[in-house]
């Protein structure tokens, strides 16, 4: 056993919070300049150049991506032998969202009793925590804000197995375009196939954090993402929905074995500011 | 182009879906529970916390502002929300919104009959757009944290004409444009 204190995982945290940000991933800004060499229309283009250049803005004088700097999504893989001490695991995560949403001066974008008095909690809390038990002893912490405006538009589906992999192409592309300029594109889609209904909406997130630029590792669900992203693409909304060659910038798929009745399909979208930092203890 | 606000239908009739502006001047961010707000108020013949006539709001909920600055990063939100409450603040003299993503029908219609424009900014460029935000105060509301209303100075604040008196839209022109099925 390798205790770990809770403390260490709070300023983890606080520091992710502000890193996801502040500070667009490499593998982002490399796939939204790819993009502005692909861009057909000047339109789209400038504002392409414009996302690239507020992202140089935001690293340097520490100001947030996206002032949507959403809610904080956590996954954690937990090691099997890892002993948490000093506390409560998930208190110790949303005192780090406290912080790191205090400190950065991040906007804190949550409300209570969502149908009635949607009271902001202040704060940002509560996160929303995926725990994972892994084998080891080391903790892996990945925060990923996430915006209302692109999350708003994500959508699941049950389909019949009969639907097969036609019927997957068809919802996530009437998903994208039934979005148009909503979710602030070019996006990136995250699809989650099979499992079950709320499995398949955590696989479809979870999608979201694999590197841009890196396809799914088994061929035929690397086929279906370069097929997918191709008929996007062909939709036309581009850049902010302006028109344009550019609508996503890439399509991430994960699949589980699910139920033989069963072809659950989620889609969720991505904006073009794509947070996501993590930390290993 | 370059446009001063409050905006005057003589203003309005020259902008075209498409077209691009720097407005200059004073406008109104709020965003949903404010809008909420707004028509309650509207509905019992109570005032606004401004002046509506010729006004601009943009549909915003900024981070908070670091020291030595006006306010933090201040992108657009999605406007499709705010449709529900649109009309009857175009009734009470409202003549343009700044936001991002499409708006209903019915809006775009009121739009014509009201004579007002709806412009999008860029959404998630929001430390870039933060910069040509000079003034921010907070006039109303305070107790909705990011969603109370403030009043804002701009200069040269860049946006796109989404939707005109004319029937115009720029995203379906776009669209159109460069659609392939």
């Amino acid at each position: 056993m390798r205790e770990i204190h809770c403390s260490v995982i709070t300023d983890t945290v606080a520091r992710l919070c502000q890193e996801a940000n502040f500070y667009l991933g490499e593998d982002v800004i490399k796939a939204l300049e790819e993009a502005l060499a692909k861009e057909e229309s000047p339109l789209g283009k400038e504002i392409l150049s414009q996302i690239l250049e507020n992202s140089k803005v935001a690293a340097q004088e520490k100001l947030p991506l996206c002032q949507d700097t959403g809610l904080a999504v956590v996954f954690l893989e937990l090691g099997q032998d890892v002993h948490i001490v000093g506390g409560n695991l998930y208190e110790a995560i949303n005192e780090g969202v406290r912080r790191g949403y205090k400190e950065g001066y991040l906007r804190k974008g949550v409300v209570d009793k969502p149908f009635s008095a949607r009271k902001n909690t202040g704060d940002n809390t509560p996160a929303i925590i995926h725990t994972e038990i892994v084998p080891g002893d080391k903790i892996k912490i990945t925060v990923c804000p996430k915006g209302g405006g692109s999350e708003n538009m994500s959508a699941l589906a049950m389909l019949t197995p009969a639907a097969g992999r036609e019927g997957i192409i068809n919802f996530v592309v009437s998903t994208v375009e039934k979005a148009g300029a909503n979710p602030c594109p070019p996006i990136i889609i995250g699809v989650g196939i099979g499992g079950n209904f709320e499995y398949v909406a955590y696989l479809a997130k979870k999608a979201l954090l694999r590197p841009l630029g890196q396809p799914h590792p088994d061929p035929e669900m690397a086929e279906l993402e370069r097929e997918i992203l191709e008929r996007v693409n062909k939709l036309g909304i581009g850049p902010q929905g302006f028109g344009g060659r550019v609508t996503a910038l890439a399509v991430h798929a994960e699949v589980a074995p699910c139920h033989i009745a069963s072809l659950p399909v989620a889609v969720n979208i991505q904006c073009h500011s794509a947070r996501h930092k993590e930390a290993v203890i | 182009m370059k446009v001063y606000t409050p905006l005057t239908d003589e203003v309005i009739e020259k902008l075209r879906a498409g077209d691009k502006v720097e407005l200059t001047g004073i406008i109104y961010v709020a965003r949903d529970s404010a809008h909420k707000r707004f028509v309650e108020a509207l509905s019992k013949r109570e005032p606004l916390p401004f002046d509506p006539k010729g006004q601009v709001i943009y549909y915003m909920g900024p981070s908070p502002a670091p020291p030595g600055k006006p306010i933090g990063s201040a992108g657009p939100t999605t406007s499709g929300r705010m449709d529900p409450y649109t009309i009857p603040l175009l009734e009470a003299g409202i003549k343009g919104m700044i936001g991002k993503g499409e708006r209903s029908p019915q809006v775009k219609e009121a739009l014509k009959k009201y004579k007002a424009v709806y412009f999008a900014t860029l959404g998630g460029a929001a430390a870039l757009i933060a910069s040509r935000i000079k003034e921010a105060k907070v006039i109303a509301y305070e107790d909705l944290g990011a969603e109370a209303v403030m009043r804002l100075y701009v200069e040269d604040f860049p946006v796109i004409v989404v939707n005109d008196i004319y029937g115009g839209d720029a995203y379906e022109a776009g669209r159109a444009a460069y659609r392939l099925i």
